[in-house]
């Protein structure tokens, strides 16, 4: 075996970041490993149905397909030929000292690295809306893959809430595939959308693609709303309530609403290897400080999604990227960068136009009544969050302890980013100022019975 | 005909896979995930432990742990991720023996 293939590079994550991440090593003479969660490669944009499915790409995809069946075909292709290693339907659970804690079936693996390529992803950006806990709500993301992966809708009557551009995408998607979706509710309202104009025309005809799926939702869709409630009965959902931007009271009768605010990097792991954080004013929330191509320190790499939210064009060239990062200091010859570099530069200021126009809604969450449930998976309020700022100081980590906001099964993944807004508006200050919860092992809950094996 | 939460949109065409919720038999597509099996027939998944609330999943994509639901024997199902298998046996209580 020559030197360069006995260096072990590990990919978590099998989205167009990690699956270009391993071609670019395999290129270069390197066998990674490659780990996800899916039992079939693709990511969340490209994710692929079970076996028996058959739906063409072109009706998945639509406008993408041809990326997704590139995508999917090229890594098919590398597992086949034996040119890397999969791990599916596997979740690295814990990252310390160059050592990754995999779980697959009930049982913990540990894995060593040389190089660590992170391209996790992301998921739904959320944000509480009182009555958010009841059985019928669910993220963007869920109405996606619940399409996708299943060819099912999650009600029978959909409203859909929040802003970004997978709002007005989902939507189109159910209406495509039979759906009844009854509204589309934007909190960003059209003055705000147009500040990101000058962002949005660095990729023209992906903008125009957006503008003509929301034209197809028709009267469906209202800009500048003012998200009340969602109200239940003991099944689930009943009713939207909200205001439209003239501030109409109106109901929409629903059994589903699904919400979100863009994407939030999924960084645990990233925060588990001991990278560094910044909090970006742009995107709301803290990311993982690297430099352009990747590079985080201590033979960690960040591609994608997990580390900048520039989209699945994006995430393919980060994952080149951090490839050809990877491989420069491990001391191997790399591919030039500069064509990709270039691209990079324009998709960043198209993601940063997306920012603008489609922003997170600090107000409505920092207006929140004090018995509105902010972390869904212990139903810990507003009213308690905003207690524990008392107790625990404009701080996050002590509010989470004294609250427990943050503590529940997601680990935080959806009430974080409320949680620190409401902190600081209790505390006066900015969220860059309350600072952000600690991450913790295991990243996902993990079976007590699940014993430890050394590769 | 399906009465429950989810509407069968596409890939109807698929083979039925006998499953039992609450020891009462349901039928379910094979490549189904237990969430999708659960809610055709079926409105939620479990009772939420923090509030008078029923549950029926949030993010399908296995990072907010709300679709948990228990078996008859063995440990607790990830139901968004999980696919259904034939002779299944789901619960959505907590079996006597749960501590
Ligand atoms: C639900 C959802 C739907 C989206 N749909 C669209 C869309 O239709 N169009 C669009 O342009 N953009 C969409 N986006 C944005 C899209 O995710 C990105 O543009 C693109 O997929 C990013 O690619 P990536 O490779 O960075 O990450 P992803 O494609 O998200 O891939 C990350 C992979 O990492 C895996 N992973 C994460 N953590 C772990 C772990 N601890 N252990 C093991 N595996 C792990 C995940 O299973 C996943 O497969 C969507 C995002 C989400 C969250
Ligand atoms: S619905 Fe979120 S983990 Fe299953």
């Amino acid at each position: 075996m020559s030197e360069a293939s006995s260096q072990k590079v590990v990919i978590v994550g099998a989205g167009p970041a990690g699956i270009r991440a391993a071609a670019t090593l395999i290129e270069a003479g390197l066998h990674p490993v490659v780990i996800d969660e899916g039992h079939r490669a693709g990511g969340q944009i490209y994710r692929r149905p079970p076996d028996g499915f058959i739906r063409p790409p072109e009706q998945l995809y639509g406008s993408e397909a041809t990326k997704a069946r590139a995508l999917h075909a090229l890594f098919d292709q590398l597992v086949e030929a034996g040119r890397l290693t999969h791990c599916a339907g596997s979740s690295v659970i814990a990252a310390h000292e160059r050592r990754l804690h995999v779980l697959r079936e009930g049982e913990v693996q540990v894995i060593g690295y040389d190089g660590l390529i992170l391209a996790t992803g992301a998921s739904d950006r959320v944000a509480p809306v009182p009555g958010w806990q009841s059985a019928g709500v669910y993220s963007l993301g869920a109405a996606q893959i619940a399409l996708k992966a299943q060819g099912v809708a999650l009600g029978r009557h959909i409203v859909l809430i929040g802003s970004g551009p997978l709002l007005t995408l989902v939507g189109a998607q159910l209406l495509k595939a039979g759906a009844d979706v009854a509204a589309v509710l934007d909190t960003s309202s059209w003055h705000r959308q147009m500040r990101g104009l000058s962002g949005l025309a660095a990729r023209p005809i992906v903008a125009l693609r957006g503008l003509v799926l929301r034209a197809r939702l028709g009267g469906r869709y209202h800009a500048g709303v003012t998200l009340e409630r969602i109200e239940a009965d003991a099944s689930g959902i009943i009713a939207m309530r909200w205001r439209d931007a003239g501030g109409r009271q109106r109901v929409t009768q629903c059994d589903m609403v699904g919400m979100g605010w863009h994407l939030r990097a999924e960084t645990h792991l990233a925060d588990l290897t001991g990278c560094a954080f910044d909090y970006d004013e742009q995107w709301r929330q803290w990311l993982p400080q690297t430099d352009t191509m990747g590079r985080a320190g201590n033979g960690v790499y960040l591609a994608g999604d997990g580390a900048r939210l520039i989209g699945a064009d994006g995430a393919e060239i980060a994952g080149r990227l951090a490839a050809v990062a990877c491989l420069t200091d491990l001391g191997h010859a790399a591919p030039s960068v500069r064509a990709d570099l270039r691209k990079l530069t324009r998709l960043e200021r198209f993601a940063l136009g997306l920012a603008r126009a489609f922003p997170w809604p600090s107000e409505m969450v920092r207006a929140l009544p004090d018995d509105a449930i902010v972390c869904r998976c212990e139903n810990i309020t507003a009213g308690a969050v905003r207690e524990g700022a008392d107790f625990g100081g404009g701080e996050a980590n002590r509010v989470k302890s004294v609250s427990r906001a943050g503590m529940g099964r997601c680990q935080g993944r959806y009430c974080q980013l409320a949680a620190v807004e409401l902190v600081a508006a209790h505390a006066g200050c900015g969220p860059k100022d309350v600072g952000r919860f600690r991450g913790q092992a295991p990243v996902r809950p993990t079976p007590i019975g699940a014993f430890l094996r050394e590769d | 005909m399906n009465t429950g939460r989810i509407v069968r949109l596409a890939e109807r065409d698929r083979v039925e896979v006998q499953f039992f919720l609450d020891g009462e038999m349901r039928y379910a597509l094979a490549g189904d995930t237990v969430l999708t099996a659960m809610l055709a027939p079926g409105h939620t998944l479990r009772k939420s432990e923090f509030g008078p609330e029923p549950r029926a999943g949030f993010c399908l994509m296995g990072a907010c742990q709300d679709c948990w639901v228990w078996q008859e024997a063995g440990p607790r199902l990830r139901a968004c991720s999980t696919p259904v298998t034939g002779g299944m046996r789901l619960r959505t209580t907590a079996p006597a023996s749960w501590p």
